[in-house]
């Protein structure tokens, strides 16, 4: 049945992974793209960028963060055989995959998913692929071997320590632009990493494309909640991204509008969690 | 001795509605609605009907009303217009068919509007008979977008025996009847048993599917569709593009009627979906979408709303009835007034500096042009900013669909029938016109089925 969940795992703490039934969507996915879901006849419109796709099995796979009340129920209280409301995609323009040479895929926590369809349609084009991943604690740290699979080295780094060098995605970046000639780099994160990626990138002259995380609503290019600003222009990302060069993005902007319903998310994941009788 | 003013139509409280979203006018009683009928003059030339773009029979359908026989009404209504409690509702009437009323060269026009409004309500509560649909012609119609364009050609087609599908990019169908206009001016339940209706005479409505993403238009002649209508409608909300736009608290009112109308979140936390609305707000734009937004906000809590409008009152492209309804609910109007710079704080929208404008020259419009008074710079403290200046075409179907020709400002290129520059491919409403009113909208849609229908006959006359 569509948007029935065939399966589903957790990836560590507070993120899970989910196999959706979406045979339409699988069929013409492409890197980069994402979707929207509602779970349920009252929820909200939610983007999850694409972490994989199986156009045979007819399946999408979704690499979800419970961060607020709406990925904390799909996280929570949705299992297999569960069916979400509403999937609708694939959104977005796709990737630019070409054949550049050797290029960079920096994926930061949960951006560690997403990041792996690029990195493996960058390599099917023939690029040699690098990897670089990051998160905060060791068990932050999800689908190393997929990424492994794809790329040529994978550079590990964690906040803590705990596995890879000590420190942030930044480092690593910083090794490799210096050690290889880079043609382009892509990376995945939250906002605050990909500024920063994107800083390192720029130092060393290196083109960056970044996924944007803006607020959406519908999706499509209808309503412009998702605006961001790029080279000193309004762009949407939900149809002109969610790619956009790093360098160019007004990130200041981008995380001042993530912040847009800051208390009404607080205050629903409150209600939520004590629905639910548990605690934050 | 004819009534000289029109029956009124009873309507909430003005103080009592802005706490509620539940609609603002009653609608007439049987009593009222025949009493009104009764001023018609059933001219024989029926000007009337030159006024409106689906061309209803109103003289007819008014004499039915008078004479009691509501059925027979709405179903004269039924044979040109499938979505009479919606037109009932928002069509601009004194503009059209109310325009060219006999009767209003000396007294006020008959209320064609209202009539149409109760005709479809009366239905509604009665039983609503579904019309006749021809025998199957096995021909397979995909309609793009579920809004006015395409419910109405969708409705036209399958009357004639075609099979058709529906697409709408969205959760639900209705387009911008479900999204855009609000709950107190277009209950959503009269849009849903609209396309309840629809369903019961066999359209299939496929929702959450985005064409020019899921799929594209040349991916439906691959899956037999015979002949594609897009009707996707002007969805992409213009800016100012004035600096500070993109402050916390500036919507566009797409996407705070969005939130509210589609999204339910007047009723969050009940609801997903958050908005918020500051105690100040400003309207920018003078059309009903302005005052669709400005009514919203005063319902959400705000304890003042402005609306700007670079004009006067009497440009001002709204109904009538909408203007009149947002000053009595006490949405202050700023008129020839320009917003030039937003101020922020934290990130967040504090200020709105406008200028003062004059009226010179006729435009393009036909309307004055508004200039700018030098130096009149003043700054208005706002929470929130609601632009609501206009939308532009949708761009994703043109932009996915090789060999379609775009026009002016983005809209698709059709001939008066709505053929596009593709074989088999129609287009209408305002994805080819431009924003306009959902009559038009349905008047486009309404031709193009009949073209279609009308090219699909002609190629089985030849096979």
């Amino acid at each position: 049945m569509v948007n029935m969940i065939r399966a589903k795992q957790p990836l560590g703490p507070n993120v899970v992974e989910l196999v959706v039934e979406a045979p339409r969507i699988a069929a013409r996915a492409r890197a980069g793209q994402f979707v929207v879901v509602r779970l349920h006849e009252r929820g909200e419109r939610i983007p999850l960028t694409l972490a994989d796709w199986d156009p045979g099995r007819g399946t999408i796979t979704l690499v979800v963060q419970m961060v607020g009340k709406s990925t904390r129920e799909l996280g929570e209280r949705f299992g297999i055989g569960d069916t979400i409301r509403d999937v609708v995609g694939p959104l977005g323009s796709p990737s630019a995959i070409r054949r550049y040479g050797t290029v960079v895929c920096v994926g930061g926590g949960v951006g560690i998913a997403p990041i792996y369809p690029i990195a493996r349609a960058l390599r099917e084009e023939g690029n040699e692929v690098i990897a670089v991943v990051g998160a905060r604690t060791k068990d932050l740290l999800l689908w190393l071997d997929r990424i492994a699979a794809v790329s040529s080295e994978l550079h590990i780094a964690t906040d803590d320590g705990t596995q890879g060098v000590k420190g942030v995605v930044t480092i690593p970046l910083q090794e490799v632009l210096t050690a290889r000639k880079v043609a382009h780099v892509w990376a995945i994160g939250p906002a605050i990493m990909m500024k920063f990626c994107a800083r390192t990138c720029q130092e060393f002259g290196v083109p960056v494309t970044v996924s944007l995380n803006a607020i959406m609503l519908d999706g499509t290019g209808m309503c412009g909640a998702c605006r961001v600003e790029v080279g000193g222009e309004t762009r949407f990302s939900c149809v002109d991204g969610p790619e956009f060069p790093g360098d160019l993005v007004n990130w200041d902007l981008l995380l001042s509008r993530l912040g847009t319903f800051t208390d009404e998310e607080r205050y629903a994941l409150e209600r939520y969690v004590a629905a639910q009788g548990g605690r934050l | 001795m004819i009534r000289p003013t029109q029956v009124p139509m009873r309507e909430r409280d003005p103080r009592a509605r802005t706490n509620t979203f539940d609609e603002v006018p009653f609608g007439y009683t049987s009593d009222e609605a025949r009493e009104e009928a009764a001023r018609c003059l059933q001219c024989r030339d029926a000007p009337c009907m030159n006024g409106c773009p689906v061309n209803i029979h109103i003289p007819k359908f008014i004499r039915e009303i008078r004479e009691g026989d509501f059925e027979a009404a709405i179903a004269t209504i039924k044979q040109t217009n499938n979505l009479p409690a919606v037109c009932g509702r928002v069509c601009p009437q004194e503009v059209q068919c109310q325009a060219p009323c006999t009767l209003g060269r000396r007294f006020e026009p008959v209320a064609i509007g209202r009539l149409e409004r109760f005709a479809a309500d009366w239905e509604s509560q009665h039983g609503v008979r579904v019309p006749e649909v021809a025998p199957p012609t096995g021909f397979r119609i995909a309609v793009v977008g579920s809004g006015p364009a395409g419910l109405t050609c969708a409705a036209d087609l399958q009357r004639e025996g075609h099979a058709v599908t529906v697409f709408e990019a969205l959760h639900e169908p209705g387009g911008v009847l479900m999204y855009g206009i609000p709950e107190f001016r277009l209950p959503k339940r009269i849009v849903q048993g609209e396309i309840a209706n629809l369903r019961k005479m066999g359209v299939a409505i496929e929702v959450n599917a985005v064409i020019g993403r899921t799929f594209t238009v040349d991916d439906l002649f691959t899956e037999g569709y015979e002949a594609v209508f897009i009707g996707t409608g002007a969805g992409l909300p213009q800016f100012l593009g004035i600096p500070g736009e993109n402050f916390v608290g500036i919507y566009s009112a797409n996407e705070f009627l969005t939130r509210v109308n589609l999204m339910r979140a007047y009723l969050f936390p009940d609801y997903d979906t958050p908005v918020k609305v500051g105690t100040t707000v400003a309207v920018v734009g003078g059309g009903n979408v302005a005052m669709d937004a400005a009514r919203t906000a005063l319902r959400l809590g705000a304890k003042r709303v402005m609306i700007l409008y670079r004009r006067t009152e009497a440009e001002m492209p709204a109904r009538v009835e909408e203007v009149h309804h947002a000053k009595e609910e006490g949405v202050e109007l700023h008129v020839l007034v320009n917003p030039v710079r937003f101020r922020g704080e934290g990130g967040r929208v504090v200020e709105v500096e406008c200028l003062r404008m004059e009226l010179g020259e006729p435009d393009g419009s036909g309307r004055r042009r508004p200039v700018p008074v030098p130096g009149s710079n003043f700054v208005l403290p706002v929470a929130t900013v609601i632009v609501a200046i206009g939308n532009q075409p949708h761009p994703l179907v043109p932009r996915t669909t090789p060999g379609l020709r775009v026009a002016g400002g983005g809209t698709i290129w059709t001939d008066e029938e709505g053929a596009t520059s593709r074989e088999g491919v129609f287009a209408g409403g305002d994805i080819a016109t431009g924003a306009a009113t959902v009559i038009s909208a349905m008047g486009a849609g309404k031709r193009s089925a009949a073209a279609i229908h009308r090219s699909l006959t002609r190629s089985r006359g030849r096979a």
